[in-house]
């Protein structure tokens, strides 16, 4: 156990939380349910822009739940509600003047599973510019598309194959592919919901690497199953069970000085 | 053929006791020292039962069917072949006529005999009739009983009865798919047969090609234009015209935004009741659509024609049979739609959704077009059921083989010229009522292709998300 704990926290990385970071959004007592089954309750969280914010937690703890929340994805189930206050920027994105479509597209998500269209790689990044109407002239949707593959760690494998269907890549480029997706809008804030889950440890340092660029321009919020992956990319962790969030903190603290000992346990790899 | 019910019901009464026979020889192994173990004996007392009963019935109900199907013949032969010579009818219609005078004063049909050799022809056909009737009885009794017997003999406790019930099942499985097989095909071949012979008398490429349509009746043979034109393409025209283009133009959309609105707007609770309505829409019988082709569209095509000065409008139209085939092909659009938007993964959407796009969006950008496949393949198969669609056209679209892009204009179809031809009394080998067979045969081909096609694009593009 302690090996473990010892392995988890020589991954932390280099960069420690910055103490004062304004709240790019804020959730206060947060709980869903689906029909008559309670899946979160009182869930209060702030994700700001310089603190990369990692969920962990068991199957089934809630941690896509709460994510799908941040950007009303869960308007989408039928059975699902939403209760408590989250704000974006301030602005209660629960309100009735709130434009879901603007919101999503400031609040830019990745998926669990890799959801490529059944378009051309091109037409699967340039979808988002394209509805938003972020590109003024060919050669700048093309830049786009460039730079959001590159940025995906993509690039080089399908620069030679633009057209080919995006369901045709394998599933770890499928995922950088709808990261690059994600991020060719430009969103203020990227949920990624295990991202890394399909990859190989060459395209994940590749992510990693990516969402430790994109510190400090957007507010990022990761699920993860891997706990050296959350301990390396975040400065917060948010550790959920049972639907309830047990322990929210630096990420330093989180892995070497947890106070609650479900977090121990869960993150010395006792519990699972 | 009297009494051949009771017959069949003797038969299946032997079936029964053979049933019980087995099956209480069966529970008798069961019942002994040892025979409660499992494997002990190999097959549940009841299909032992069933074993027997099956070697009872079979060959009962072989004999009997072989009596109802060729007694008739058996008995009428017999009767002729017992007439005094001279008075025997000639082979032919002459013979014909005789016997199924026969046949009707033995039931009763008429009071006396039109005919006085039918009238003794007629007590014979009784005598001969009860004769063969006791004899196949006795028969299909006897074959019953030895198959029973045989069956009986058999059963051991490891006698396989249960392998062998569920292969003679198989078989009767197989036999009845059969029927409804070789039927189809026979049918297709009658027709191939029937059209070779039409495309002897009218060379294939005139019957293709021609632009000129107009079957005349020989009532003598040597009767000036006997034979009339056969240019089948203003009917080919007319099909297209109403059942794809038409058609098509009212219920595609209509179908589609139907499906789009059902799959992605409306309340499951609403969808759970819309879909079936829809589908219940689909089975109205097209007469009572063409009754309302016929008596309320087509007269107001008309006048709509004639008030934007169109003067040369027909009281049956083109436009008024097409639209109410639109409007009757739609379930059929929107649920194939339905069906092909239902299968678009829900994550496909929640990806765009993600992305801030509208609903609408959405659908146009990403479900549509990965639900195109599949909606080609329903509007395919709708296509392939309008153009074999028959009575809305019969009534509303009229017979005038007219080759005009006017869809004021009154056009004819396929299967509308077919319904022509075969009406009324024809000649069975007079190039006009051939060349049924021959429309017959291309209308079968086309929607054939059609629907392999149509078929194969949507089972390709279920295996794709499969
Ligand atoms: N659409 C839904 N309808 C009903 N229940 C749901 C739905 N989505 C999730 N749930 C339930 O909510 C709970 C939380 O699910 P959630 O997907 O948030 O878990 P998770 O933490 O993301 O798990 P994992 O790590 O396996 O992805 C689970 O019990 C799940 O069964
Ligand atoms: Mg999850």
């Amino acid at each position: 156990m302690n090996q473990m704990s010892m392995d988890v926290g020589t991954a932390l990385g280099s960069s420690e939380a910055v103490a004062d970071a304004a709240p790019k959004m804020t959730a206060r007592n947060v709980a869903v349910s689906y029909g008559a089954t309670q899946a979160l309750r009182g869930v209060s969280i702030d994700v700001s822009t310089e603190n990369v914010t990692a969920f962990i937690g068991p199957s089934g703890c809630g941690k896509s739940t709460f994510l799908r929340c941040l950007n009303r994805m869960n308007d989408t189930v039928a059975s699902a509600r939403v209760t408590g206050e989250i704000q974006l920027d301030g602005k209660d994105i629960y309100a009735p003047d709130m434009d879901v479509v603007q919101l999503r597209a400031r609040v830019g998500m990745v998926f669990q599973k890799p959801n490529p269209f059944p378009k051309s790689i091109y037409e699967n990044v340039a979808y988002g510019p394209r509805i938003h109407g972020l590109a003024r002239s060919k050669a700048d949707l093309d830049g786009v598309v460039e730079q959001s593959l590159r940025r995906a760690g993509l690039w080089d494998e399908v620069k030679d194959r633009l057209a080919d269907s995006g369901t045709a890549l394998s599933g770890g480029q499928q995922q950088r592919l709808c990261i690059a997706r994600a991020i060719a809008v430009n969103p203020e804030v990227i949920l990624m919901d295990e991202p890394a889950s399909a990859l190989d440890p060459i395209a994940t340092a590749k992510i990693e690497e990516l969402i430790d660029e994109l510190r400090g321009k957007y507010a990022i919020v990761i699920v993860t199953h891997n706990m050296q992956q959350a301990a390396r990319v975040s400065q917060k962790t948010a550790f959920f069970h049972l639907g309830s969030l047990v322990e929210y903190g630096d990420t330093r603290e989180i892995f070497t000085n947890p106070r609650e000992p479900r977090t121990k346990d869960y993150i010395t790899g006792r519990y699972g | 053929m009297s009494g051949i019910g009771a017959m069949f019901a003797a038969a299946f009464g032997l079936g029964v006791l053979a049933w019980w026979l087995g099956r209480r020889k069966a529970l008798a192994f069961v019942a002994a020292p040892g025979g409660d173990r499992i494997g002990a004996v190999h097959s549940l007392p009841q299909y032992h039962g069933a074993f027997v009963a099956i070697l009872a019935l079979l060959p009962a109900l072989v004999v009997l069917a072989f009596w109802g199907l060729a007694g008739n013949g058996l008995v009428a032969a017999e009767v002729l072949a017992g007439l005094p010579e001279g008075t025997r009818p000639q082979p032919g219609l002459d013979q014909a006529a005789f016997l199924s005078e026969v046949r009707g004063l033995v039931r009763g049909d008429y009071a006396a005999a039109f005919n006085p050799v039918a009238e003794g022809a007629a007590k014979a056909w009784v005598a001969v009739e009860r004769r063969y009737a006791i004899l196949f009885g006795v028969a299909a009794l006897a074959v019953g009983l030895m198959g029973a017997l045989w069956g009986w003999t058999r059963l051991r406790p490891d006698f396989r009865a249960r392998s062998r019930v569920e292969r003679l099942v198989m078989g009767l499985l197989i036999l009845a798919s059969l029927v409804a097989t070789l039927t189809t095909f026979g049918i297709v071949l009658s027709l191939i047969f029937e059209s070779f012979r039409f495309f002897q008398m009218v060379p294939i490429t005139e019957f293709l090609f021609g632009l000129n349509w107009s079957p005349q009746t020989a009532i003598r043979a040597d009767q000036v234009g006997s034979s009339g034109a056969f240019g089948a393409v203003p009917l080919f025209w007319g099909t297209v015209f109403i059942g794809a283009i038409i058609a098509m133009i009212v219920a595609i959309p209509l179908g589609l935004m139907t499906a789009i609105y059902l799959t992605q707007y409306s309340a499951a609770g609403f969808r759970k009741v819309a879909k079936p309505v829809l589908e219940v829409l689909a089975g109205v019988p097209t007469v009572v659509y063409g009754f309302f082709a016929a008596l309320t569209v087509a007269p107001a095509v008309r006048d709509f024609a004639l008030s934007i000065g169109i003067s040369d409008a027909s009281s049956e139209s083109a436009l008024a049979a097409g639209m109410v085939m639109g409007v009757m092909i739609i379930p059929f659009v929107s649920s194939m739609a339905d069906d092909a938007l239902a299968a678009v993964p829900a994550s496909m959407r929640d990806g765009s959704l993600a992305m801030g796009a509208t609903p609408s969006e959405t659908i146009r950008k990403v479900l549509i077009p990965a639900a195109l496949p599949g909606i080609v393949g329903g509007v395919l198969l709708a296509v392939s059921r309008a153009i074999g669609e028959t009575m809305i056209v019969v009534m509303a679209a009229g017979m005038a083989a007219n080759l005009t892009a006017n869809p004021f204009n009154s056009v004819t179809t396929v299967t509308a010229q077919i319904v022509a031809l075969l009406t009324g009394d024809q000649e069975f080998d007079s190039a006009k009522t051939l060349s049924a067979f021959a429309l017959g045969l291309v209308l079968f081909l086309v929607t054939l292709a059609l629907n392999i096609f149509a078929l194969s694009v949507v089972k390709k593009y279920r295996e794709a998300y499969d």
